[in-house]
This record gives C-alpha cells, structure tokens and sequence, in this order.
C-alpha cells in the first residue's frame, strides 16, 4: 500500500445537525496506524455522531474524511467496511434467533459458507482469549458472549481501523487484562483502534492519544501519557471531577434481607439456576455481588424482587417475615424496592412518559391514587422531583421513556426507587453505559441511602465500582454465590477468582 | 378402501390450497411482516384465475394471472405498511375486506359458469404404481407445484444467503438496517412472495377444488392458512404438515356426513377451527419454541431514521 499520508484517518470539520440539535460541530480527529486513540466524552457529546459518521451510518451535513491520505464519501456502512473500517457497536447489532456463525456471516462482506467461517471463528476465539460456540443461538448467550461475537466479527475482517465503543464495561479484570494484550498487539500489527470509553484508567493503560468532545465540540487532543486521570475527566466534564468521598460508616443494624438456601430453577431452559444462595443484608450496609454477565444474576434479582416466587416461603426473609412466595408488589409494601438491569422494557415501560413510568412502581408506597383514580398532580409533582434531584436531562416529564439516553433514564429509574424511601434496595448494573459523572452521582445516591439505614445488595459486573462503593463483597458463578468478604479484606485479584467460581481457600490473607 | 382412496384424495385437495397460502404468508412474517389480508388475496387469486381460464382456456395463463392478482394485492398493502408506515393489523384486515368486495363486483359474471377443472398429469411410472401410484401421481400440476415450493422455500430460507437475511431482517430491522440491508426492499419482496402464493392457493380453490365461481369461496381458509403459520412455529416443514392435517379435518367433516354419522353438521364444520385454537393454544405453551423461531420484529413498523 503506498501510504501518502503519517495519519491512516483524518477528519477535518465534521458538523452534523439533527432537528433542534448540534450533535457535533466543526470536529477534527487524526489516528496514525498502530496507534490506540481514545475519544473521550459525556454521553450526548457527540461520540457516537462521529463514529457513525466514520462508520457510513450517518452523512455529515459539512467536513473532510481523508483515509490513507486520499478524500473519502463513506456512502453506507459496507463502504466503511471496504476502507477497512470495523465498528464495535455499544449497543449491539445482533440477532437472536440466528446463530453465531449466521449472526458473522451477515455482517461479513467476502462471503464464505458457514462450515469455514465456523471453523475461522473458533480459531480467532481461541487466539484472542475470546470463547465462543459458533453454533450456540444468541439469545441463548450473555452480554458479554454476545460483545464477543461483536469483537471477533471485527476482527474477521482484517480491518485497518477498529472502532471500539465501551468494550470492557461487561469483562472480569482477567478478561480486560487479555483484551487489552489483544489488543496492544494488534495496534503493534498496525491495526488503528479509536477506542470511546468512560473509564479513565483503562485509558491510561491503553491509549496513546486522546480527543476529547464536550457538547459536540472538540475540546482537547493530547497525549495520554502527559495526562492524569484527573486532567482527562476535568477536560471532559468541564470541571474537576469531585473525588468520591465514602460516606461515614454508620452502625450496621439488623437484619433486613435475608436468603436461606434458595434454590431456583430458571423457568428459561437457558437460564441459569440458583443453587442453595445464602445472603444476608443489614441496614446500612451496601453488599455486592460480582460475577461475569449470565452467570444468574438476573435470576437472582428476579427471585428477590418477587418476578419468580419459590415455593417455600421461607427461603427469603424481608424484614424478617418469609416472603419468598410474595409477588413483587407484596415485597414493595415492605419496604423492597429493585432496579433491573434492563431500563427499556423491565425497569421502565418504553412508551410510556415519565410520569406514568413513575406512577408504575411509585403509586402505593407514595398514595399515588385517590378514590381509586389517578392522582396525576401528585404523580407529576413526584417525577419533576426525581428529574431535578437526579439532574435527568430531559426536555419535559411526559415525554417516552424511550426517548432518553441509557444514562439519563437510569438516573431517572435509580431516582424513582430511591425517593421512594425503601428500607431495603437490589440494584443490578446500576451504572452500565451511563457516563462518569452520573455514575458518580449514583453510586453517591447508594452510599446515601445504605447510610440513612436502608440495606443495599448491588450486583454488578463493574468490580471497580463494587470495591469502591461495598462493604462486603461476594461473587456469583453459574448461579452459586461465594462466600462474602469485608471490603478491607480483599483485593481485585483474588475478586477474580471468586468470579470464576474457585472459593478462596483458609480465609483471603493465605492464598498467594 | 374405496372410501379411504377418495378421502386421501380429498385431503390432498382440500390441504394444497392451505399450503400455498402459509407458504407464502411463513415467508412474510419471517421478513417481520404481518399480512392479515391472506383471506383477500386468496379471493382475488380465485376470481382473477377464474375469469383468465374462462377467457384465455389455458390453465397455465390462469395460474399466472392469479399469482399477479394476489401480488398486486400485496403492493397494496405492501405500500401502504413499509411507504406510508400504516399499521399491519388493520391495513391487513382491510385488504380482506377489500379483496372479498372486488371479487364479488370482478365475478357477478361468472356466477353459474362451468369449467372442467385444470387437467391431472400423470407421472409416467410411477403413477402405475398400484394403489399409490394413482393417489399420489396422478395430480394436477399445482398439486406438485406445492410441494415443489415446500422444497424450494425449506431451501431459500434455511441454505441462502438470501434467506438468511430475510431472517435476519425479521429479527431485527434495526441490526439488519444498521448492517447495510435494505430492510423495506427486503419487505417488500416478501410481501409480494406471499401475495402471489396466496394467489396461487386461491386459484386452487376456484380451478381445481371445486371448479366454479361462488362468492366468498375461500370461507376462511385464508385465516387457517395464517393461524397454520403459527401452528408450524415458522418452521416450513411442519407448514406441510399442517396442512395436511387441517386439510384431513376439513374433509372428515364430509365423509362423516356421507358415512351417516349423526354429528350436526354444523358441529363438524366447526371442526378445523376448533382444531385451530386448540392447536395454537397448545403451541403456544412452550416459549422456548416461540422465541427460537418466531420473528421478533413481526408486525412492528421500521422507521429508517431510528
């Protein structure tokens, strides 16, 4: 290839406008070949505009694309394809009544029979640390199964650019550590990554260069290594990114959630069952629980929420009373209340605005209904509250919950559930694709909460953010949960292991 | 064994024109389409073929028109629903409607003309076969087109490319747009298939079935053929069955009747409808099934711009 130019992309001057709008104004973005160059931004300031825009997805209203050098009009998403652009979607383009191997094939250009590509998927798999069953069907899969597909459909292309949208938000450390050696080498290879994130660690461990978006304009491009984390948010965010302050430890109190030996078979063929699951949760203590995504943490949160009733009342006690035959509006009047991890759909009804979304889970705690109609008053009254004290950015209450982005309608679910004063609160994922400042403002809001005296149980895929906002700690592995440990007493190493499903030996200080 | 010859023979009339239908209609839903309007295009495909063999004599041109018929009732619907975005379920139902009026108006000529029905081809050998031979190879030749499209659909949609994105397109129309797919293009070809299939069922019905003109003569097998669908979980292989089976009841309402049994005869022509809900009740106890194969956009509308 004759390369005429230092940089393999250049963008120079991307605009795009949608009614009402500008998602990205006047952007320049250069990556050399083998670099890894991180774009870094707020949800909504204009990442994913520009990706699209590189990816054919979308047309940019003005602006140059230069690929090797030469001035490029990406027309669609195969053209991209053609130049040797890749993308990693955050939101995945999959389908899942197909297989794995039918899922590649369809996003693949040189077309080969199913039997090779099989083949080929399994090789790249086990090259990159990556294990996948090309026969399995998708549904059948994790998120973070499906994100592999997703990486390996990629690198079946033999792109020059690799488009990496939040890859590592649903990986183990040990799987982020071979992603990154994965992918370290491949920049070595002379594969370009343009690598979106939040997290500004992984940045710092990975990247070279970094662009910064702020509101859709270009507000910095430096070199990683000259920055501290602290720098690269402050650009990002506009203003010093407050250090988290860990909330004075209150007395931990009595009992409020309590399993014994629950056992759950998955009412999906699929899923996964729980096996004999033990936790307790005090007030005013936050306990999570790890585990790589389908691992049975929906299960779990289901079985505690009272979505799967067991049989035998006495496998779950809330505030001391057997409940586990308790459907979830009976647990709420009790004191529960939980967030799931899907927003569209389980924790909020897509079509629905906010105010009926609100009214949904909020109406007998907060007497939502008068002489058995509607208290839409009160209902709106309540949603404004929790979009102001969340700082939900939306234009109005009534508009569908569809319409807001991933980050800003779970600030709007977490607000609902914690205004409502529950004594005891299950959160799963409470922070995936939600940016760094409002992740910080929920993981706030649950320190909040634990210490006014609720009992928290967070599950999540996000060991940094447990660590950081935990007492105890524990891990779920193919739906047997491990023993839990106090914060202190644990480091992220040996998390992963409990992850994988090997109990620590003689207590945590003896294993090496 | 009289009885049973002409019963098995029966069947395969009464179930061909089944098969053509949810044939056709199995290929629209797995591209996330769902056209209600079989009912209307089976009538169309009926009086269009009617009147072509009427006019021309050929029984081929007759086939063709009804395939056209029933395809063009399709582009209506089809550029109602992906063009103008209206909902599946009522512009369906109004196609039905539509079809079951014009066919009415198209046929008030045709009330009380004969036709000999289109002519049987017998498949030198085999159809010397005894007993068999003359049963199952000694059809007329849409009989064999059907289960030739049994074969070619089982093949587009399970061995092509093509037929992989159809699927895929019926999954999701968001990945399969976001992938580059031409998602109304793709629709828009599936609903004209399906169209023409049912066209080609109705056809059936007015050649070779009982070969005259009576308004409405579909008598709802145009819902049958949809719920037949849904009984074969989108599978096209339990589409033959199914057809068969519903094929089998209709005509055991008829020989129960001949053989004297003292069944009302309106209890035994509810059978294949009743046969229908039980049926769909039943298949619709296991999820698994459903969420492996059933296409996840159906019936939802797909607006490039999201």
């Amino acid at each position: 290839m004759t390369e005429k130019s230092e940089y393999l992309i250049e963008l120079t001057g991307m605009r795009k406008a949608f009614p009402g709008v500008l998602a990205t104004d006047n952007v320049d973005l250069k990556i050399r070949r083998g670099e890894v160059h991180a774009l870094l931004g707020e949800n909504g300031a204009g990442k994913s505009t520009l990706v699209k825009m590189i990816y054919g997805i979308l047309k940019p209203d003005a602006g140059e694309i230069r690929f090797n050098g030469e001035t490029v009009d990406i027309k669609n998403p195969a053209h991209a394809r053609e130049l040797g652009v890749a993308m990693v979607f955050q939101h995945f383009s999959l389908f899942d009544s197909l297989t794995v191997v039918e899922n590649i094939s369809l996003g693949m250009d040189q077309k080969s029979d199913m039997k090779t590509l099989a083949t080929k998927i399994t090789d790249v798999s086990e090259r990159y640390g990556l294990p996948l069953d090309p026969h399995r069907h998708v549904y059948t899969l994790s998120v973070g199964e499906r994100q592999r597909i997703e990486i390996i459909r990629c690198l079946l292309q033999e792109p020059k650019l690799l488009i990496m949208d939040e890859p590592t938000s649903v990986l183990t450390p040990q799987e982020v550590d071979k992603l990154f050696i994965t992918l370290r080498r491949l920049g070595e290879e002379g594969l370009a990554i343009l690598y979106i994130s939040h997290k500004l660690d992984e940045i710092k461990a990975l990247c070279d260069d970094a662009t910064i978006l702020r509101l859709g304009k270009k507000v910095g491009g430096v070199s990683v290594a000259e920055e501290s984390t602290g720098s690269l948010a402050a650009m990002m965010m506009g203003e010093e990114l407050k250090e988290f302050k860990q909330a004075a430890k209150v007395t931990v109190g009595d009992i409020r959630l309590e399993a014994k030996d629950l056992n759950m078979i998955a009412s999906d063929p699929l899923g996964i069952s729980l096996k004999n699951i033990n936790l307790e949760v005090r007030a005013g203590e936050v306990v999570g629980i790890a585990g790589v995504a389908g691992n049975g943490q929906d299960e779990l949160l289901t079985a505690l929420n009272g979505e799967h009733r067991n049989n035998n009342p006495e496998s779950i006690y809330i505030e001391g009373k057997a409940s586990a035959n308790l459907n979830p509006n009976q647990r709420r009047e009790l004191g529960m209340a939980s967030v799931p991890e899907k927003r569209l759909g389980h924790g909020a009804m897509p079509d629905m605005n906010l105010i009926d979304n609100a009214f949904l889970t909020a109406y007998d705690r907060l007497g939502f209904i008068k002489s058995g109609l509607i208290d839409y008053a009160k209902t709106r009254k309540f949603a404004k509250e929790v979009i102001r004290d969340f700082n939900v950015k939306t234009p109005r209450a009534n508009v569908p919950a569809a319409s807001l982005s991933g980050g800003n309608l779970q600030k709007f679910i977490i607000g609902r559930e914690f205004k409502q004063k529950p004594s005891i609160l299950v959160v799963s994922q409470p922070t995936w694709g939600v940016d760094a400042g409002a992740a910080q403002t929920i993981r706030e809001a649950i320190r909040e909460m634990a210490s006014q005296g609720a009992a928290v149980l967070v599950i999540s895929q996000d060991l940094d953010e447990l660590m950081e906002i935990s007492d105890r700690i524990g891990a779920i592995c193919g739906g047997v949960l491990s023993k839990f440990y106090p914060i202190e007493e644990i480091i992220i190493e040996k998390m992963g292991l409990l992850m994988a499903g090997v109990e620590l030996e003689d207590g945590v200080q003896n294993v090496a | 064994m009289d009885i049973l010859i002409a019963a098995i023979l029966t069947i395969i009339t009464a179930a061909t024109p089944l098969l053509f239908a949810a044939l056709g209609e199995l290929v629209t839903e797995k591209s996330g389409v769902l056209n209600l309007g079989v009912e209307g295009m089976m009538i169309m495909g009926a009086i269009i073929g009617f009147v072509a063999v009427h006019h021309t004599g050929s029984a081929s041109v007759a086939i063709i028109a009804s395939m056209v018929a029933g395809a063009f009732m399709a582009s209506i619907f089809a550029i109602l629903v992906l063009k103008f975005h209206a909902r599946q379920v009522p512009t369906g139902l109004a196609l039905t409607i539509f079809g079951l009026g014009l066919s009415a108006l198209i046929g008030q000529s045709m009330i009380g003309v004969a036709y000999t029905g289109i002519p049987k081809i017998a498949i030198p050998g085999l159809a010397s076969i005894p007993v068999i031979g003359n049963i199952l190879f000694n059809q007329d030749g849409l009989v064999y087109l059907s289960i030739l499209m049994v074969i070619v659909v089982y093949w587009f949609m399970n061995k092509t490319r093509a037929g992989l994105i159809l699927r895929a397109v019926g999954d999701s129309h968001d990945a399969a747009h976001a992938m580059g797919y031409s998602v109304v293009k793709i629709r828009f070809m599936a609903i004209l298939f399906g169209g023409a299939m049912a066209g080609v069922g109705g056809a059936y019905l007015s050649l070779a079935y009982s070969p005259l003109w009576v308004e409405g003569m579909t008598a709802g097998r145009g819902w049958i053929a949809l719920a037949l669908v849904v009984f074969a979980s989108w599978k096209v292989g339990r589409v033959l069955l199914g057809a068969y089976l519903f094929g089998g009841i209709t005509i055991l309402q008829l020989h129960a009747q001949a053989l004297g049994i003292g069944i009302p005869s309106q209890v035994m022509s509810m059978l294949p409808y009743l046969a229908t809900i039980l049926v769909l009740v039943f298949i619709s106890r296991d999820k698994t099934k459903i969420k492996l194969n059933s296409p996840a956009s159906l019936g939802k509308p797909f607006h490039e711009s999201r």
